[in-house]
């Protein structure tokens, strides 16, 4: 693709319409992506390094912000090994009715989350017809995370399960490999950078999800109080920074996460090599 | 080590795929199982190989029973028409897979993977990943990767099909010179009669599930049991009836006992031979292939008046030859 760059190294690849086509899509980007960000940061800064690290450090803020990463953190564990098994069971298993659970595993998508809050408030609130409540508890906070990144780790895995033929395990396993071994250094390695992927995706919408856990968790501070309802909080009572300092935190937490997962991608798809 | 197939029958839901195959394949040899596709021959290799069950009959290697041994337990090389190459790891890591299952120590793996890659021309490449391969060489490291493990025996399943026609030319006597260096017993499959001649020591034919000849090249290409093998071995005309091949059918201007008079519709030259079709009298259409001095001392050309005839018409009855 870039054959001219090779060529001639010191000149710019681009033609007149691929220079508009980049001219646009940094606008679009800017606009949408680089001048929100840009606003946070300078929200946040405005009282200055003392007014910033009093926000964050602020107990009730903290502890927000410990119970939402850390739920993140147990859903996507969770859902790195219930999403791969679910694309499994899609991708290599004919049962009756895997057309209907292929269609369904999108519902957490397409549905809004106040109406998931809703129907697991319904469910598993006080007076739940299964007689399990977790209505104003920690749990409540986790179950709404399941529900609402259940997709990511199922659908970024499940193309690539399909893509593995089933002749390169037929060729380790006449190699000598049991069943396990197949599983562990054929297939698994080759899923791997789907999986983070996914787990990546399931991470970054649970540390923003709202609308699926504000009916069912409570919102009761340094218990159930997540991020998101947090920042709610801080701008409903005109603390507009405050919650600009917890938005630029969360910022930061996401991106290590993004570069975490891409580095651990990395070293996971490369290590056969060598 | 022998391959001794017994009786073997399978079925997939109402297709028959082999129906009471008795195969048995001598130690050391280069064996082709050649045949159309769907044939069942692939089928037969992977029964062989323990990646298919059988419904009834018996499989033995090296003389130990085999039948009910899992896939993993047979010691059994196997390469796929697709290279079925192990993507994430790199070519030293794929050849040395088998081994490391083994669990052999390390320095033993590396020489032996050092020793392989020598073997199939690919040391330079060994930390390469197989997609950075061209077809031909991916098809060498799953070669590689099956001989590491010292099998008892080496399966190839169409392993040039996925190649282009100069590749597959290169690697077919590439795998014949290798055989001759490794002499471990090898069974390969193809539909391809050109590839079977000219690689193979043994050739078993299969269709529609039947062995219908074993035979070395020259005695299947000389002696065919029926008009299947003759007609899958080479090109085939009919003349009087019968089928000949085309090379086999004699042209000449002069009238002979027992020729056949005809017209010839068209001559048509194909690189080094002259393709002649002849319209008999009796309206058969014959094809008949000679050299190019040959035609041209024929002087053949649209509407010439030929006889033909066979050497291998009525062979029950023959001719007297002078000369």
């Amino acid at each position: 693709m870039t054959a001219v760059a090779v060529a001639a190294p010191r000149r710019s690849t681009l033609t007149r319409s691929a220079g508009l086509g980049l001219g646009v899509a940094m606008l679009w980007f800017s606009l949408l992506v680089l001048i929100p960000l840009l606003a946070i940061i300078v929200t946040a800064s405005q009282g200055g390094w003392p007014a910033f690290w009093a926000a964050i450090t602020n107990e009730q803020t903290a502890a927000a912000i410990r119970l939402t990463v850390m739920h993140a953190f147990l859903v996507t564990a969770v859902n790195v090994v219930m999403g791969t098994v679910i694309a499994w069971v899609l991708v290599r298993d004919r049962f009756w009715g895997r057309s209907v659970l292929e269609v369904l595993i999108d519902i957490p998508f397409a549905l809004p989350t106040i109406v998931a809050g809703l129907v697991l408030l319904a469910l598993y609130g006080s007076d739940g017809p299964f007689g399990i409540s977790v209505a104003n508890r920690s749990s409540a906070v986790f179950l709404a995370f399941l529900f609402v990144t259940l997709p990511f780790v199922v659908r970024a895995v499940q193309p690539v399960l399909e893509e593995i033929e089933v002749e390169v395990e037929e060729a380790a396993v006449s190699l000598g490999a049991s069943r396990f071994t197949v599983l562990r250094r054929i297939i698994l390695p080759s899923l791997a950078p789907a999986i983070i992927a996914g787990a990546t995706l399931s991470f970054a919408r649970a540390m923003g999800e709202y609308g699926s856990l504000v009916l069912l968790s409570g919102n009761l501070p340094f218990q159930t109080e997540v991020t998101s309802v947090r920042m709610l909080g801080s701008i409903e009572n005109d603390n507009l920074p405050g919650a600009a300092a917890i938005a630029a935190v969360l910022l930061v937490i996401a991106l290590a996460v993004i570069v975490t997962l891409d580095v651990v991608q990395r070293k996971v798809s490369g290590r056969g090599r060598g | 080590m022998s391959i001794e197939v017994k009786g073997i029958n399978k079925r997939f839901g109402d297709f028959v795929a082999l129906d009471n195959v008795d195969v048995s394949i001598p130690t050391g040899r280069l064996t082709a199982l050649l045949g159309p596709s769907g044939g069942g021959k692939s089928t037969l290799l992977r029964i062989i190989a323990g990646l298919e069950t059988t419904d009834s009959g018996s499989i033995a290697i090296g003389g130990v029973e085999a039948t009910r041994l899992p896939a993993q337990k047979r010691n059994v090389g196997f390469v796929f028409q697709h290279y079925a190459a192990f993507k994430h790891m790199s070519v030293a890591k794929n050849v040395a897979f088998g081994l490391e299952i083994r669990k052999r120590p390390k320095d033993e793996i590396r020489a032996r993977v050092d020793e392989m890659l020598d073997l199939v021309h690919l040391r330079q490449f060994a930390h390469r990943l197989p997609s950075q391969l061209s077809g031909g060489q991916r098809q060498r490291m799953a070669l590689a990767r099956a001989l590491a493990i010292e099998p008892n025996v080496l399966l190839l399943d169409e392993p040039f099909g996925a190649l282009d026609a100069k590749v597959r030319k290169e690697l077919r006597d590439w795998l014949r010179r290798l055989h001759d260096e490794v002499h471990v017993t090898t069974v390969f499959v193809t539909h391809d009669q050109e590839e079977a001649l000219e690689v193979a020591d043994e050739i078993v034919v299969i269709n529609e599930g039947r062995v219908e000849q074993i035979g070395s090249p020259d005695e299947l290409y000389d002696t065919p049991a029926n008009d299947f093998v003759m007609s899958f071995l080479g090109p085939t005309t009919r003349l009087d009836g019968q089928l000949v091949r085309p090379h086999d059918v004699e042209v000449t201007t002069a009238h002979s006992p027992g020729s056949i008079p005809g017209t010839v519709r068209r001559a048509l030259r194909v690189g080094f031979e002259v393709r002649v079709t002849v319209l008999t009298d009796g309206g058969e259409s014959v094809v008949a292939t000679m050299t190019r001095a040959t035609a041209r001392g024929l002087d053949l050309g649209e509407g010439s008046r030929v006889w033909l005839r066979s050497d291998c018409l009525a062979p029950d009855v023959p001719e007297p030859l002078a000369g």
